[in-house]
């Protein structure tokens, strides 16, 4: 289990580390190079569970198994690539002034922080020390929203704070009671009741049913809130437009992703011993809300990180509604998709951040001509938002392809408001898309420096798996669902 | 179960527990920040009280600690940093005035009335001496919500958040006698974290928005739309326009 070790000490280290030589020019390199490591460690632990299967560590504080190990790799690897972006973003937002010595030190040492609490979520095997982690990784990242300063950068982090840590204290509360049923089946003096192995093993089938119907709904909105569903959405929009784009990058396309996990496992473990599916039908509600909401929202942003903010709320939606469906088929759509939501929506996030860079503002009506001033930049952001709309070669369109074709199979009239929302969101994206790119550009527009590969290597990625999933990757995802669902897709 | 059954200490058990739901709805009035912070300290007392007596009449050493952190937290340090800060800030004879007393009050009445409900479900499954608390933590979580939500200022939603987790505490005290000493110490140093974090926000706040009156939040909504032009360069230094009928 060493290998797991690397993985989470070394993010923390580098955190630390960062702490004290942050400012430095050297910094940006520091955190690329924790990045490469940590990416190292998840990928060959990664291979390990892939050949031998789930992993239990000495003391039995962590867990891996195909579904979480796939997510930790998938947060390794777009906190490393981000990472590389953020170094020349994170300069130029310097040599504006719009960020000093001690808050850059602040940034460089919360991101490796941050990482260090999604994995710690990830990877951890007790379902209090999962919700610790979450609330740390809120931690982490509140004081990087308010990084700028401005009025309205404090607006966001106080929402994000105060929301975020109210919504996850239900989940708290949803905790303390599933440790109360569970302690009632399986005897008192034991302290291990809060294991998520002793509690899907054994005791799963019989932890009763009033007490943890009661867990799963504080459990849903506490951790619900932090996957961004709708009625608990607002914090979202506003964290990921105000703080710097590197951690929209992040907290798009990898907290809500361990948000909507730790949802997942409370499921596997409310469906064991309910035995109805009530606790999927919450979240196929909520999910489909969310989506239709949020599509419907994209039509009336003016800000471009507020608009790709609103794009991931509806896309959480969609694999929430995904999970709660259930069933083989519907299960693998929804992890594909969790999948090529992370690396499209951190790629568009990238991309964004050099135009805003290149236009001086987030706002959508000055934002024009893209690609006559910088083409890499315009193509990358049309490339991604064709690909985060699901367009055929790219892998979303597979994805959601396999979660219509589920929720045709299983539910057919709810087939229309999904293909509705595609439409509408479709819509959404593209009324600006058209001008921002291949606009007329205002004079005195200069390309910044900007570091693409991030970006073509997500979006390369999004496009191998739509067009062939390789062979391992596809078993690996049939692993994770059989372990999800009960059953395989294939 | 009739209270007279009981023996001493799980009469005191209850008591005390009835006494810190009372100091919530004191909270839930008190629109003065001084005595608003106080009256916190003294929940967290009777909170912490309580665990210990619990962990006495039911022979769990380990909830000592429960009650350490409790009282270390929840008396000591939060309202020593509150009331440090409110020094600071120039506020501590600031006072909100609350809109609609009677009304706030009769839906805390309702919210305990509610948390009876809830607990009626999955009361009868413990065997524990407390289990007559449990409705009485929730119905604290409640309120420390219903705080959070009436009032606009920034130091009593911060009160209204940690009297949600002591509710939270508490619950893992008297319905499962706390949880594992590794999820308790984890909770109590991200609370420990938040409440430095809200410190440091109090003096953002301020210097942002001139006071702590988190009402006057508008940038950011969707019925705002177009925000007022953004020229990221320069705005950093001079802070920002005031939103209008703000004192500056």
């Amino acid at each position: 289990m060493t290998l797991l070790e690397v993985t989470l000490l070394v993010p923390l280290l580098g955190g630390l580390l960062l702490a004290v030589v942050g400012h430095r020019p050297v910094a940006g390199w520091i955190n690329v190079a924790v990045g490469v490591v940590t990416f190292g460690a998840a990928l060959v632990m990664a291979l390990e569970v892939f050949a031998r299967g789930p992993q239990l560590s000495g003391g039995r504080m962590f867990y891996i198994d195909a579904f979480n190990v796939y997510l930790v790799v998938l947060t390794a690897f777009v906190g490393l690539t981000t990472s590389i972006f953020s170094r020349p973003y994170m300069r130029h937002e310097v040599e504006r002034g719009r960020v000093t010595d001690r808050r850059l030190r602040l940034y460089h040492s919360m991101y490796q922080c941050f990482l260090f609490s999604m994995l710690l979520a990830l990877s951890t095997n007790n379902l209090g020390v999962l919700w610790v982690a979450m609330e740390l990784a809120t931690l982490t990242t509140v004081l990087l929203v308010s990084l700028y300063r401005t009025p309205e950068a404090i607006e966001a982090a106080w929402k994000y704070f105060i929301l975020c840590g109210v919504g996850i204290a239900q989940a708290l509360f949803g905790t303390v009671l599933i440790y109360f049923a569970a302690e009632n089946k399986l005897g008192a003096d034991r302290d291990d009741t809060l294991l998520w192995t002793v509690l899907h093993g054994s005791a799963g089938a019989n932890l009763d049913p009033a007490v943890i119907t009661l867990a799963f709904v504080f459990l849903l909105v506490g951790y619900g809130t932090k996957v961004g569903l709708v009625p608990l959405h607002n914090w979202l929009p506003d964290a990921h437009s105000e703080g710097p784009t590197p951690m929209s990058a992040v907290l798009s396309g990898l907290l809500l992703n361990v948000a909507l996990y730790a949802l997942v496992r409370v499921k596997m473990l409310v469906d064991a011993s309910l035995h109805t599916n009530l606790a999927g039908h919450l979240m196929m509600g909520f999910g489909l809300l969310s989506f239709t909401v949020a599509g419907l929202f994209l039509h009336r942003q003016h800000d471009v990180k507020r608009m790709f903010s609103y794009s991931s709320i509806e896309h959480m939606g969609l694999i929430t509604f995904g999970f709660g469906m259930g069933g083989a088929l519907a299960t693998f759509g929804a992890l594909l998709h969790m999948t090529v939501h992370s690396l499209t929506k951190s790629a568009i996030f990238i991309t964004v951040g050099h135009a805003c860079q290149l236009a001086g503002t987030q706002r959508i009506d000055q934002i024009r001509g893209l690609i006559r001033t910088q083409p890499a930049i315009g193509w990358g952001l049309l490339i991604g938002t064709v690909a985060i709309a699901g367009f055929p070669p790219f892998g979303v369109f597979i994805s959601e392809f396999l979660l219509l074709m589920a929720t045709m199979k299983s539910w057919p009239w709810l087939t229309i408001p999904l293909l509705v929302g595609f439409g509408v969101a479709f819509a959404g994206l593209f009324r600006h898309m058209q001008r921002m790119v291949f606009g007329e550009p205002p004079p005195k527009q200069k390309p910044v420096e900007a570091n693409m590969l991030p970006v073509v290597v997500h979006l390369l990625l999004v496009l191998l798996l739509g067009l062939a999933i390789p062979g391992f990757l596809s078993r690996w995802f049939e692993q994770a669902t059989v372990l999800i669902s009960g059953a395989s897709p294939l | 179960m009739g209270v007279a059954n009981l023996g001493l200490y799980n009469q005191a058990i209850i008591l005390f527990a009835a006494l810190a739901l009372f100091t919530s709805f004191i909270m839930l009035a008190q629109g003065r920040m001084m005595p608003l912070i106080f009256t916190f300290a003294w929940q967290g007392l009777l909170l912490a009280v309580v665990s210990v007596l619990v962990a006495i009449v039911s022979k769990h050493p380990e909830l000592y600690v429960s009650a350490a952190l409790t009282f270390t937290l929840k008396v000591v340090l939060i309202p020593w940093l509150l009331y440090r800060l409110s020094v600071q800030l120039n506020m501590q004879y600031d006072a909100e005035a609350i809109e609609h007393p009677t009304l706030l009050l009769l839906g805390g009445v309702a919210l305990v009335i509610f948390s009876y409900f809830v607990a009626q479900s999955i009361v009868h499954l413990s065997g524990l001496a407390t289990r007559n608390t449990i409705a009485v933590s929730i119905a604290i979580e409640l309120l420390g919500m219903l705080l959070m939500c009436v009032r606009k200022s920034a130091v009593a939603q911060v009160i209204g958040f940690m009297s949600m987790e002591s509710g939270i505490f508490f619950a893992a005290v008297v319905s499962t006698y706390g949880m594992p000493l590794v999820v308790e110490l984890g909770v109590a140093f991200d609370i420990l974290v938040a409440a430095i974090l809200f410190g440091v926000f109090f003096f953002h706040l301020r210097d942002s928005f001139g006071s702590l009156n988190v009402g006057q939040f508008n940038r950011l909504s969707e019925a705002n739309q177009p925000m007022p032009l953004r020229d990221a360069a320069g705005e950093h230094s001079s802070g920002g326009p005031h939103p209008p009928g703000e004192p500056s």
